[in-house]
């Protein structure tokens, strides 16, 4: 009886989804809390909300999680969102560029970011984080060379796309939540059923192994910088609806945000494992956490920092002793079946 | 021309033609670069001694990212510690108005210093015994360090108007040279003595080459690694000091700021390689200089603290473009490309004139 509740927990502990289900179930333990200590926590729209409020941490963490499943890192999010912001502002307040093309232009911006260090990156062999972290202050500081003042987005065609509420039912959400939900659900297809998705993969399981299969490792991983950098720009776009402005400090510390969010889905941080539903949850967490912060009134925002910070940190020490079990029950499990080979062939 | 070669390749090259550049452009477009004068209470004063004393708290945080760097790890959270470290010691001196200090300064700093070591022991935690990659182990206190600041000054400024505080960032009556340089110049003594006398210098050498084979020899690799980020977080705590005297005051947001990328700036231009391995703490030393001196530059030529970061992006992308194995290779090959070419074009001249 033991050995089967030993063997059911090692087998539930190995299993690829495990970070998912503890995910999951921690969302579902705040909220009940939240739910019991507070009243109005129970409204459809408090939960509508945490999509709403957090759309463009939504796609952002879905691009983030393609380079930590390759085993990389983008620290560059969090200021691309700010410069989106900030370009937008400019190019809507200051310049007569329709919008749509002003969007694209950012969504663009996004990509040619993203290229750019995906390619010095890969071609160079240069390390992602400092790569992306000189990313980080350099579009920070071109954010601040646009304008060091705050610009208000008064155009009344952005405006009244940034105020769409769309009808659910039981509540209403923004354009910016339909965004993200869609950007979540085409993420998780690519990465589950197309060859870039597999390739993926691939590379975070073991870049040299996928170059000997003649993946194409190369391609492969400018391309994911280049959707990094592209949900990063589509994540300012989004948080552009939010704040309405353009400011050098928005989006600050987002890409630690994202990071943690796609961490407690489930993403391993060595890259190879990783669950694009589990990063919504992840994401989703971080929302409960700050609408608690909202209900109590008295907790200050710093709050927040540590307690992902800590939240985080729990979770990455889990993946290790996770990793380090998985090891060795392989390692168990090989000797085992070497040890059986080795009898039979001496048997034999 | 051999000698040429010699020194060309030799560590420091880099650094010093950087900051020869940077000097030499200081004393041509800025009046009166070079001058200093003696103020009435016997202080010398001018733009090398303010760069100088600027520049003390980044060769502190430098001396300790370079040992960590050297065993190819990162540490980015050391703003952050610098954050905690300022908000320690300015709340337990108190911002009373009265500049009475609420707990004896020395007190102060040693709980902060204490302060800065926990929170480099707890990132030598998480990379030694958790093997948690550097960058993420050090990213989780990079952001909930300030919010740890935040938690301890209560979101308030803490001015402190005690006296003898100001002397750290300032200058002790009856010296002439501000306190930082000579506290740099002690961390910097330190260092150089464990290196010349003591084997931890190579120990870290070796566990950044390759931690396998250091383990397989002998050394404690986890002890080692676990010793630089503690190391790392004390160089942070004692900049925190510093900084926070300079302005009288605990900024949790601000104190700290970007310094994480200025000290990895200034040990890559020092000649450490980013992958781990070789290091130089002559060459951080004299990075960590030439960082303050580019960042004094820009504020004088009228770029925006907040502009600055551009400037220092790209610098960190062309040296780690220069340490690039494979940019050297492909740089090399276009060059001799183009030797081959030059070969040949006369030769086709040749052809031309038959």
């Amino acid at each position: 009886m033991n050995q089967t509740m030993k063997k059911l927990v090692n087998e539930a502990v190995a299993s690829q989804y495990f970070s998912f289900f503890v995910t999951v179930i921690l969302f579902l333990a705040l909220y009940i809390i939240g739910v019991m200590s507070y009243n109005g926590f129970m409204q459809p729209q408090v939960f509508l909300n945490l999509f709403i409020d957090n759309a463009a941490l939504i796609i952002v963490t879905v691009g983030i999680t393609f380079t930590l499943l390759i085993g990389g890192i983008d620290l560059s999010v969090g200021s691309v969102v700010a410069l989106c912001c900030m370009i937008l502002a400019y190019l809507l307040e200051h310049t007569a560029i329709p919008v749509v093309a002003a969007v694209v232009g950012v969504l663009l911006l996004g990509v040619v970011i993203g290229g750019i260090q995906g390619y010095l990156i890969t071609a160079f062999d240069m390390q992602p984080f400092i790569i992306t972290l000189a990313g980080m202050f350099f579009c920070r500081g071109l954010t601040a060379v646009i304008s060091r003042e705050t610009i208000s987005i008064t155009n009344p065609f952005y405006v009244s796309i940034a105020s769409e509420r769309i009808d659910v039912g039981v509540g209403f959400i923004s354009i910016g939540a339909v965004v993200a939900l869609f950007g979540l659900v085409i993420a998780a297809i690519v990465l589950k059923y197309t060859k870039f998705g597999r390739t993926v993969f691939a590379i975070g399981g073991n870049e040299n192994s996928a170059s000997l299969m003649g993946l194409p490792v190369f391609k492969t991983k400018i391309c994911v910088y280049v959707i990094s950098g592209f949900c990063a720009a589509l994540g300012g776009v989004v948080y552009s609806w939010i704040m309405l402005s353009g400011y050098t400090l928005h989006g600050l510390g987002m890409e630690m945000d994202a990071i943690a969010s796609s961490v407690i889905g489930g993403t391993l941080l060595t890259g190879g494992v990783g669950f694009i539903p589990g990063t919504l949850f992840g994401v989703l967490i971080q929302g409960v956490i700050l609408t608690f912060i909202t209900f109590q009134g008295t907790l200050s925002a710093w709050w927040t920092k540590i307690v992902i910070g800590a939240l985080l940190c729990v979770f990455i020490i889990m993946q290790a002793i996770i990793t380090e079990r998985k090891k060795k029950m392989s390692s168990k499990s090989s000797m085992e079946s070497g040890n059986t080979e080795h009898t039979a062939s001496a048997k034999s | 021309m051999d000698q040429i070669k010699k020194l060309t390749s030799s560590s420091l090259f880099l650094p010093l033609v950087a900051l020869a550049a940077l000097l030499l452009f200081n004393i041509i477009f800025v009046d009166g670069f070079l001058s200093i004068q003696m103020t009435e209470d016997g202080r010398l004063y001018g733009r090398l001694i303010d760069i100088l004393n600027r520049s003390s708290s980044l060769i502190i945080l430098s001396l300790g990212m370079t040992f960590v760097i050297a065993t190819s790890g990162i540490d980015i959270s050391v703003g952050a510690i610098v954050a905690i470290s300022s908000a320690v010691v300015c709340t337990l001196i108190g911002g009373a108005g009265d500049g009475v200090a609420k707990q004896p300064m020395v007190l102060a700093m040693l709980a902060s210093i204490g302060a800065g070591l926990l929170c480099g022991a707890w990132n030598g935690l998480l990379v030694a015994k958790f093997k948690i990659q550097a960058v993420v182990a050090t990213l989780i206190l990079m952001t909930a360090g300030r919010g740890v600041a935040q938690l301890l000054t209560e979101g308030q400024i803490i001015t402190v108007y005690y006296k003898p505080f100001s002397y750290i960032g300032g200058t002790i009556p009856g010296n002439i040279l501000p306190t930082t340089i000579f506290i740099a110049l002690a961390m910097v003594l330190l260092v150089l003595f464990l290196m010349k006398k003591t084997s931890i210098g190579l120990f870290v050498q070796s566990v950044g080459i390759n931690p396998v084979a250091s383990r397989f020899s002998g050394i404690n690799v986890t002890k080692v690694i676990f010793l630089v980020y503690a190391f790392s977080g004390f160089c942070a705590a004692v900049s925190g000091l510093i900084e926070s005297s300079l302005i009288r005051a605990a900024d949790a947001n601000n104190a700290g700021l970007n310094m994480e990328m200025d000290a990895i700036l200034a040990v890559a231009l020092g000649g450490t390689l980013l992958s781990g391995g070789k290091f130089y703490i002559g060459g951080s030393v004299i990075g960590a200089i030439t960082i303050q001196t580019l960042t004094t530059t820009m504020y004088a030529v009228g770029v925006a603290s907040d502009q600055l970061p551009v400037i220092k992006a790209i610098a960190v992308i062309l040296i780690c473009l220069i340490q690039s194995k494979r940019f050297q290779r492909v740089f090399s090959e276009w060059k001799s490309r183009r030797q081959d070419r030059r070969q040949d074009f006369p030769q086709g001249k040749a052809v031309n004139k038959a």
